[in-house]
């Protein structure tokens, strides 16, 4: 019996062998990306909310503090979304009958909370924790981008585990004095590294290891 | 004859599981092979000679064990009984891979999805204190048998999801029972009645108040002839003053109350001694010497958790104390207290008043006859005992159990009058109870004025008597002849299926009232949620049958504590039952109460409330007690001719007597109102670690002599008990025995609470109903049992021989430490003495390793659990499971050892098996400095966390299961199934928030409460502090009723944990290893009498 392959078709199974480090290298870039694209992450997408509100005209052009709605960010894990009673506090008097805020009307009027679609969503293990962090001196903006630029909401950055890691990690590069953390303007100095080491000593912020240790954020 | 038997039975099983199960092949061939592990009564023998010999260990875990029989050696070697031969059988691996391949691929393509979008629904209008994400904590109360326990619920975002002991109530002390902790399942039990019923058909509660107003109407003509109510005991004074103005305005109606596991004998033993009804507290704390006579103070009972505190405080070896008290039990079956005990007697039922009696005369008590029939061992032991007491008059308790009868209560009265222990050991007061009467003599009176046929309205309030009332009384039957029957229960139960109206109760989660603690302070109970299923309380029934019907409970409780503030512990004793009140003004006849005067919600108050009772109010809500309730200290004495009234109950002692029973509320489930909780179902009983079942407990003496055997079977988890026909006064069940080391010769106890008909998914058809044989005149004992073998085999899932520690290569080394006091004294270590070696070389922490060390900088964890301090009442391992979210698994799946606590109670013996030493070691996880699971895990889901724990992570596990195959403490546990509940929407609402709920493939395993360390580690930075000692509390800690498991930060030189790792008690479990376990033991101390060694 003959040779089922002629000896060319060689060609073939050295390209194949070849190929296919190239083709599962590409295979692992090519779920590396999408794994990391905004695609997959949702950030830098506007969500769609039941009322369009903007943080660009509320924080941006009016010069609300965040803590006005985030009531609990200095003290519980979760910062709060303010209940409908807050947005009736002034727009009982301003926008009072603008077709935009009915939701906000309807919800005062039926005692129904406004359903709010959620931006920033950690996975259920993740347990983070707002207070601590304003505490030890990250600013709003270093996690939530320009709140005060965004006309519709989203979520500015990736929140995957490298993400929080880089903070975790090395926190210098990223902490603020504590009077600051609200300030949406706020610029890294030109010298962070040193100013930022000398804030995590005065914050006493833990080293690196305690900060990445599991149990920090999973429970 | 028996292995045929077993053989055939283990056919059957392989039938019924090899259609669904992957690993059944495996299972028959174990089956096969393992068929072989009788212990047989000739291994008996085999036992006392290996007991003569005391080589090697001292230790054991089960009478296979101690036998050493082939099962067992099985058992330990392979481990993981169900799943480690599994890859030995070809079918089994071609169909494993052929799942895992297609398991592998979905595994592949659900991680592609994204979370799923969620919402944020903020409150309209944010309640005041109310921050999301943060538990509040609210007191209250729960209220058994009569007994409240003081507890602070946290409840996130109006969602109770953990009971915590509260700290400020007498009862409680910050700790808690199993039955509370458990509570919070019963709330979200899917099973609980839902909606108000009349004959099956849904109704509403107004059409209730509509169709009772003509009866009502009718009765008043008759001055409430007909109308019965039946409650179990109660002592809420707000409860109690309706009752007493119901019984006011229908002079002829009559009160009964009926507790299952009542404390009918305790009430009439204070009767017979003193001619009235009192109540007793004992101070533990002050006591050098207790004689229990079957008193189970340490488990049960009102006040149980304070008392279980006061006895182990003098108990406590620390900064080199030597002194402790000394506990004597005498008792028929094993209980808690019983092992506990420094000297234990096991003595049937009949002859624990003889032996009362033996004891009682020396000590100068008056008695009608002495002439008693006493044997050797009685009589050593009452010399030793007598001669013991006496030497601490004064300074001595001598308990009663509430299964004891009458006399044997009034002879501890008398005793403790004799030894001068009342006024300082031992308070009287006023009974607790709004009316302490023969709850028996109630029943039974209600039974007969049934069969009269003049009843128009039984009124049953909570309870459930068709199913527990004594079984010559004939309930079922008679109830019918009731013409309209009310019942208010939880469970849709088997009286509820005879009344023609149910309605649902509320929880005392969802409920107000108040309640009275074993010395008498009054609790509010508040409610921490509005009722899920439209509950009613037993204060809004009674309120529809006054000129008020629709008033709420939270007016009823308020305007009562507004009229009656500074008299809570004065309150005017109900009538009982049929007595015209004199002060009460009889309506006239045909009078129709007026219809709801006021809107719902607020109706008519007595005046508008002081900001004085404002203040008092709220005080009394935020502290869980009204202030100044406890009953006052009463000065009495035994009646001097009490012994004439006594019964007289010769019943001699002789050893070819019949045999006796002992009838015991189960000791997870009670006397059946929480046979649906499967917590408590799955909770392993204390020292039996039956689960799911009950037995019939028989000693191993008996059990041989009428050849009657349980057998371990080849999933470890499953015992084939042989099934005997209890036959009793006429009456028979059908039960599995279970040999029980320990319990006395010549009876059998059997428990009550199962065999429920209609208790729901979880509790239905489980284990034998004890009640059938249960009467009147026996109600917790008795004589006449006859027992015979139906050569069936029942399987009971017992964990006892799961997860067992195999110590076979250190056949010197135990892992318990005990030792009398004079052992301690003259070594405080109570190392071995037996052992090989120095213990210094063994003691972990000087042992070089290959693994470089860690350095803790900040906080560095730890544990200790003290062994002389564990009771065993195993309150922790339910605190765990409700903290972390922890699945139930069934039956079947514990008798594979898959049940999913990640905290137990083993229990070891040591000695013979007639009367051996019980020990209890919890063990979590060691959280080891050198930890053997962390090394060996593939995907590093296992780590080492910067502060020294051993940090599980879920998202990283992939289940290969190497991590618990090599850990030497068995403490990992695997989701071999889904065995989360994801779909109910009540298990959601009870979940714990802080703690991520696991799904199936995931190891897990204790993290020390890791969320609570988070919490106070952040509040702490917070507020630029360390974390304070005691801060932080893991969850089986702050229910410990002794204070058994403490932990802290080792750290710091100063912490409890590191003073009493100090101790020279402590020591590492299998520290011989190197793991560097964190979790440390402080070995057990006994104080026995040597005289009676």
């Amino acid at each position: 019996m003959g040779q089922i392959f002629h000896r060319s078709t060689n060609f073939l199974a050295r390209v194949t062998i070849f190929g296919a480090v190239f083709f599962i290298a590409a295979l692992l870039w090519l779920i590396g990306g999408y794994n990391r694209s905004t695609y997959n992450t949702q950030a830098n997408v506007p969500r769609e909310q039941p009322v369009q509100f903007s943080h660009k005209h509320h924080v941006g052009d009016e010069g609300i503090d965040c803590r006005y709605c985030h009531t609990s960010v200095e003290n519980a894990a979760f910062a709060g979304i303010p209940p409908t009673k807050t947005c009736m506090n002034c727009h009982s008097q301003i926008f009072a009958n603008s077709p935009y805020l009915e939701p906000v009307r309807e919800s005062w009027r039926t005692d129904k909370p406004i359903k709010w679609t959620r931006v920033h969503d950690l996975p259920d293990f993740v347990y983070f924790n707002h207070s601590i962090h304003v505490k030890k001196g990250v600013g709003c903006a270093t996690c939530h981008g320009r709140v005060d630029q965004m006309p519709l909401t989203y979520q500015a950055e990736s929140l995957q585990m490298e993400w929080c890691l880089q903070c975790h990690r090395n926190p210098a590069q990223f902490v603020r004095p504590r009077e600051k953390v609200f300030d949406m303007e706020w610029q890294h100095p030109s010298n962070q590294a040193e100013e930022g080491a000398r804030l995590v000593q005065e914050y006493k912020i833990r080293a690196p290891n305690v900060l990445t240790s599991c149990n920090t954020c999973h429970r | 004859m028996s292995s045929l038997v077993q053989l055939t039975s283990s056919i059957k099983k392989e039938e019924e599981s090899s259609e669904n199960r992957i690993d059944s092949p495996a299972a028959i061939i174990a089956a096969h092979s393992h068929s072989s592990g009788d212990l047989s009564p000739s291994d008996l023998d085999s036992i006392r000679d290996k007991l003569s010999q005391s080589q090697g260990k001292q230790y054991w875990r089960s009478l296979e064990e101690l036998a050493n029989t082939s099962a067992f050696q099985e058992l330990l070697h392979r481990e993981f009984p169900s799943q480690a031969s599994e890859w030995n059988d070809p079918a089994g691996r071609r169909r494993f891979l052929k799942l895992m391949g297609a398991s592998l691929a979905l595994a592949g393509l659900t991680a592609c999805t994204r979370q799923p979008t969620e919402t944020i629904a903020p409150y309209v209008r944010q309640p005041e204190q109310m921050v999301p994400g943060q538990p509040l904590y609210y007191a209250t109360a729960m209220e058994l048998g009569g007994s409240a326990t003081g507890l602070l619920v946290e409840s996130h975002e109006g969602r109770p999801t953990k009971v915590e002991g509260n700290p400020g109530h007498p009862a409680s002390l910050g700790a808690t029972d199993l039955f509370a902790q458990a509570s919070v399942l019963s709330l979200y039990d899917p099973d609980r009645s839902q909606t108000l019923t009349r004959i099956g058909e849904i109704t509403a509660w107004s059409a209730f108040l509509g169709a009772i107003r003509p009866i009502i109407a009718a009765q008043t003509g008759l001055q409430g002839a007909g109308l019965r109510i039946l409650t179990e005991t109660v002592t809420s004074p707000t409860l109690a003053d309706q009752l007493r103005k119901l019984l006011a305005a229908f002079p002829r109606a009559k009160w009964h109350q009926y507790d299952a596991a009542g404390r009918v004998n305790a009430s009439e033993g204070a009767r017979l001694a003193f001619g009235q009804y009192v109540n007793t507290i004992y101070q533990f704390d002050k006591a050098d010497v207790v004689l229990s006579l079957d008193a189970d103070f340490l488990s049960c009972g009102p006040g149980h958790l304070r008392y279980s505190r006061d006895f182990i405080s003098r108990r406590r070896l620390q900064d080199g104390k030597t002194e402790m008290n000394r506990l004597y039990v005498v008792e028929s079956e094993m209980t808690n207290t019983g092992a506990k005990a420094d000297n234990r007697l096991a003595l049937r039922p009949s002859e624990i008043e003889v032996f009362a009696r033996a004891v009682a005369a020396p000590l100068g008590v008056q008695m009608g006859s002495n002439a008693q029939l006493l044997n050797d061992r009685i009589a050593k032991w009452s010399d030793a005992i007598v001669r013991d007491l006496k030497q601490h008059a004064g300074r001595s308790i001598v308990i009663a159990g509430d299964y004891q009868p009458p006399v044997v209560h009034a002879l501890a009265h008398a005793m403790n009058g004799a030894l001068g222990n009342v006024g300082k050991t031992v308070i009287y007061t006023d009974a607790v109870e709004a009316r302490a009467e023969n709850q028996i003599q109630s029943i039974t009176e209600l039974a007969q004025d049934l069969d009269s046929g003049q009843i128009d309205l039984l009124l049953i309030l909570g309870g459930n008597p068709v199913y527990n009332a004594p079984a010559d009384l004939n309930f079922a039957e008679r109830i019918r002849q009731a013409k309209l029957r009310v019942h208010l229960s939880l469970y849709k139960d088997e009286t509820s299926e005879l009344c023609q109206w149910h309605i649902p109760q509320a929880h005392y989660l969802e409920s107000w009232g108040d309640t009275r603690a074993y010395d008498g302070t009054v609790s509010v109970i508040q409610p921490l949620i509005a009722p899920l299923y439209r509950g009613k309380t037993a204060y809004e029934v009674l309120a529809a049958f006054s000129d008020q019907p629709e008033r709420t409970s939270y007016d009823i409780i308020r305007d009562y504590w507004m009229a009656n503030r500074g008299s809570g512990n004065r309150v005017s004793p109900v009538p009982a039952s049929g007595a015209t009140d004199a002060t009460g003004q009889p309506p006239r006849a045909g009078q129709v109460p007026a219809p709801a005067a006021a809107p719902a919600g607020q109706s008519a108050t007595p005046g508008p409330a002081s900001a004085d009772f404002e203040q008092f109010w709220r005080r009394a809500l935020h502290d869980g007690v009204i202030p100044n309730t406890q009953m006052p200290p009463k000065t009495i004495s035994v009646a001097a001719n009490w012994a004439a009234q006594a019964p007289s109950t010769q019943s001699g002692v002789s050893q070819d007597a019949p045999l006796e029973i002992c009838f015991r509320p189960d000791p997870t489930i009670y006397d059946g109102r929480f046979a649906n909780n499967g917590w408590l179902q799955e909770l392993p009983k204390p020292i039996t670690k039956l689960t799911w079942d009950n037995a019939v407990m028989i000693s191993p003496a008996t059990a041989a002599s009428r050849g009657l055997e349980s057998n371990v079977g080849s999933l470890g988890g499953l015992i084939a008990a042989d099934q005997v026909v209890l036959s009793f006064k006429d009456r028979s069940i059908l039960a599995p025995i279970l040999i029980m080391p320990g319990h006395a010769d010549g009876c059998a106890t059997v428990y009550l609470g199962y065999g429920r008909r209609s208790a729901g998914r979880v509790g239905s058809d489980q284990g034998y109903n004890a009640y059938a044989i249960r009467t009147t005149d026996a109600q917790w004992s008795g004589t006449g049992l006859q027992i015979s073998k139906t050569g069936d085999k029942v399987d009971l899932a017992v964990t006892q021989l799961q997860h067992m520690i195999d110590t076979e290569q250190l056949r010197d080394r135990d892992l318990v430490r005990s030792g009398k006091i004079d052992d301690y004294k003259h070594d405080p270590t109570l190392y071995p003495a037996h052992g090989h070696g120095t213990p210094e070389k063994h003691e972990g922490d000087h042992t070089p390793s290959l693994y470089p060390e860690y350095e803790y900088t900040g906080y560095k964890w730890g544990m200790t659990i003290d062994i002389n301090a564990c009771v065993g009442c195993n309150a922790c391992v339910v605190s765990c499971q409700a903290e972390n979210n922890i699945p139930v698994v069934g039956k079947e799946q514990v008798s594979r050892g898959r049940e999913m606590h990640w905290l137990r109670v083993d229990s070891y013996f040591k000695g013979s098996p007639e009367n051996p030493e019980t020990y209890f070691q919890p063990v979590p996880c060691m959280h080891c400095e050198n930890a053997p699971c962390e090394v060996v895990c593939p995907v590093a889901a296992t780590v080492h966390s910067s502060e020294g724990l051993n940090d599980m992570v879920y998202n990283r596990c992939v289940g290969t299961r190497y991590c618990s195959n090599n850990c030497p403490y068995k403490v990992r546990r695997f989701n071999f199934l889904l065995y989360q509940d994801w779909d109910t929407p009540g298990f959601k609402l009870m979940r714990n928030p802080d703690v991520t709920v696991r799904s199936r493939g995931v190891m897990e395993k204790c993290t020390y409460c890791v969320q609570r360390i988070s919490r106070a580690r952040i509040q702490a930075e917070k507020e630029d502090r360390a974390i304070r000692d005691g801060e932080v509390k893991t969850a089986c800690q702050a229910v410990c009723p002794t204070e058994a498991i403490i932990f802290g930060d080792i750290n710091d030189s100063g912490s409890r944990v590191a003073k009493l790792k100090a101790e020279p008690r402590n020591y590492g479990l299998l520290a011989e290893l190197n793991t560097r376990p964190r979790t440390t033991y402080l070995g057990a101390v006994r104080n026995p009498n040597p005289e009676l060694e």
